[in-house]
């Protein structure tokens, strides 16, 4: 069953109300749910890290000098493509729908990823398989910080053995 | 069952209570959050969806090649599970409440020693989890990282350069790695110095939480340390920090022990044998006294104050006195004053299995 508020998105959420005796039913996606105000069982109870995270998302936006409000409106209309939720909704919920949601707010998410990492690159492990080219790269930055620390040690041998090395993986990356 | 037999089959490894620095560190835990390419997290997925990462994951695990640590590993749908037996899971720290409880099409892959589970459909699609016994952060990111690599080149996952493994919460975003390690620290609470060591930790980065209580009351003495940052720090080194902060609040434990022998034995000693004296005896207790006393029962143990009596009781003990576990082993719903009783007949029958 779709959610009947935004009818994209699976209804998760059924409920009954009953108002003055008069019964209504409801079908919503959680996303709806949130931005309805809908209690969802499990996601209120007590104090929650999205919660706090959509502190630090609003905190930003509030932020006067941060930039011009027609822009800062303009991000709130953000919308992810491929599966629909709104900055505006991430903003409450504090959770991404997809892996898309990230290229699709894009540089927007820094100011956050700064204030709850103090970074906003990844330095970890790269995936085997699929990680082909960035792979490369990284054992070429590797490779260089060993190489000047061999040449400051002057160790002259081992050095010239880095640079054909990393010469060859760079041909690897042109070729 | 018997009371042995019962224990036999409740105990996951990492209660075992063996393992390096186990007379402080009780567990090592490492979790990586990881999501399949081209699906919604599953927080927007559709049931279909969700039910096909589950086909997906089942799949791999059942071509031949499986990953020696995932030999003979089982995967439980949360739909099949009365509540009381995700309630063990969760008691057992093998899943999460929120797996248990909220979670659409949810599943564990748990290994046969129950040092390995993955967690599907919880907040990410994949949480591979390890966990071992005793102080050994290196052995269980090593195994981790085999068992993401095994994976990885089985299913595809959501990755992007510039900000690594792609998750669902923003705070796990990169490397998707929670590291914990949960240390019993006794000596320290008795001599009131855990408040000057906490907000050193928690300004390197690190977070440190009670596991069992609510709030700042942690019972039983038993704290977790993790790391909170997963973007722009290599894996190794996040498990370093952890690894060193934790190193060095075992020597604070150490030296407290030590100090409290030096200067109060007998208040010791006596403090430790009257908590036996009451675990043994007693026929109502309330979890928070019997955490209370396991501490107790365990930091004389582990001075050598008490003897004839192994370690792993209380690493067993605590997870089996847990709601979930006492109602398990009586095999029907207790109450809470049903569930007092129960707890204090288990804890003696296994004290007194241990004399004898």
């Amino acid at each position: 069953m779709q959610c009947q508020e935004c009818g994209k998105r699976p209804a998760t959420l059924h409920y009954t109300k009953i108002i003055n005796g008069e019964k209504t039913q409801f079908h919503l996606c959680e996303v709806c749910a949130q931005e309805k105000g809908e209690q969802i069982p499990g996601l209120e109870t007590g104090f929650s890290i999205h919660h706090l995270l959509s502190g630090l998302l609003n905190l930003d936006s509030q932020a006067p000098d941060d930039q011009p409000p027609e822009m800062a409106a303009r991000q709130k209309g953000l919308r992810c493509p491929t599966c629909g939720l709104t900055y505006n909704q991430f903003s409450k919920i504090g959770r991404f729908g997809c892996s898309d949601c990230y290229r699709a707010f894009g540089d927007r998410l820094d100011p956050l990823f700064r204030r709850v990492h103090g970074n906003t690159a990844h330095r970890g492990k790269v995936p085997q398989r699929t990680g082909g080219q960035l792979k490369i790269r990284r054992e070429v930055e590797r490779l260089q910080s060993e190489l000047s620390r061999r040449i400051q040690n002057e160790e002259f041998e081992e050095a010239a053995r880095l640079r054909d090395r990393i010469r060859a993986l760079q041909e690897k990356l042109e070729g | 069952m018997s009371l042995s037999r019962f224990i036999q089959r409740a105990l996951s490894e990492w209660m075992r209570g063996k393992g390096p620095q186990s007379e402080i560190v009780i567990s090592s835990r490492v979790r990586i959050a990881r999501n399949l390419a081209g699906m919604p997290f599953p927080m927007l997925a559709t049931s279909s969806q969700s039910a096909d990462v589950v086909r997906r994951v089942e799949e791999v695990l059942r071509q031949g090649d499986v990953h020696p640590a995932l030999k003979g590993a089982e995967m439980i749908r949360m739909d099949d599970l009365s509540e009381l037996e995700k309630r063990v899971l969760v008691e057992k720290h093998l899943i999460s409440p929120q797996l248990a409880e909220e979670s659409r099409y949810g599943a564990v892959v748990l290994s046969e020693n129950e040092a390995v589970s993955i967690m599907i459909n919880e907040e990410d699609h994949l949480r591979i989890q390890c966990l071992f016994p005793g102080f050994q952060p290196q052995e269980a990111w090593k195994l981790a990282d085999e068992l993401d690599d095994w994976f990885e080149n089985r299913l595809s996952y959501a990755f992007n350069e510039k900000k690594g493994y792609l998750t669902s919460c923003p705070t796990n975003v990169g490397t998707g790695i929670r590291a914990s390690v949960m240390v019993h620290l006794p000596a320290l609470a008795m001599i009131q110095q855990l408040n000057r060591l906490f907000p050193a930790i928690t300004q390197v980065g690190l977070a440190v939480r009670g596991i069992y209580g609510e709030g700042s009351e942690a019972l039983g003495n038993l704290y977790q340390v993790s790391n909170q940052v997963t973007l722009g720090q290599r894996e190794e080194e996040i498990i370093d920090k952890l690894q060193g902060v934790v190193r060095q609040m075992i020597q604070h434990e150490q030296n407290a022990r030590t100090r409290l022998k030096e200067t109060s034995l007998t208040q010791l000693e006596d403090r430790v044998h009257r908590s036996f004296g009451i675990l043994s005896t007693a026929r109502v207790i309330s979890s928070k006294e019997a955490m209370e006393r396991l501490s107790d029962l365990r930091l004389g143990i582990d001075m050598g104050l008490l003897t004839g009596i192994s370690a792993n009781v209380m690493n067993e003990l605590m997870v089996m006195t847990q709601p979930g576990f006492l109602q398990q082993y009586a095999h029907m719903r207790l109450d809470a004053d049903e569930r007092d009783i129960r707890r204090a007949v288990l804890i003696r029958e296994r004290l007194s299995a241990e004399e004898g």
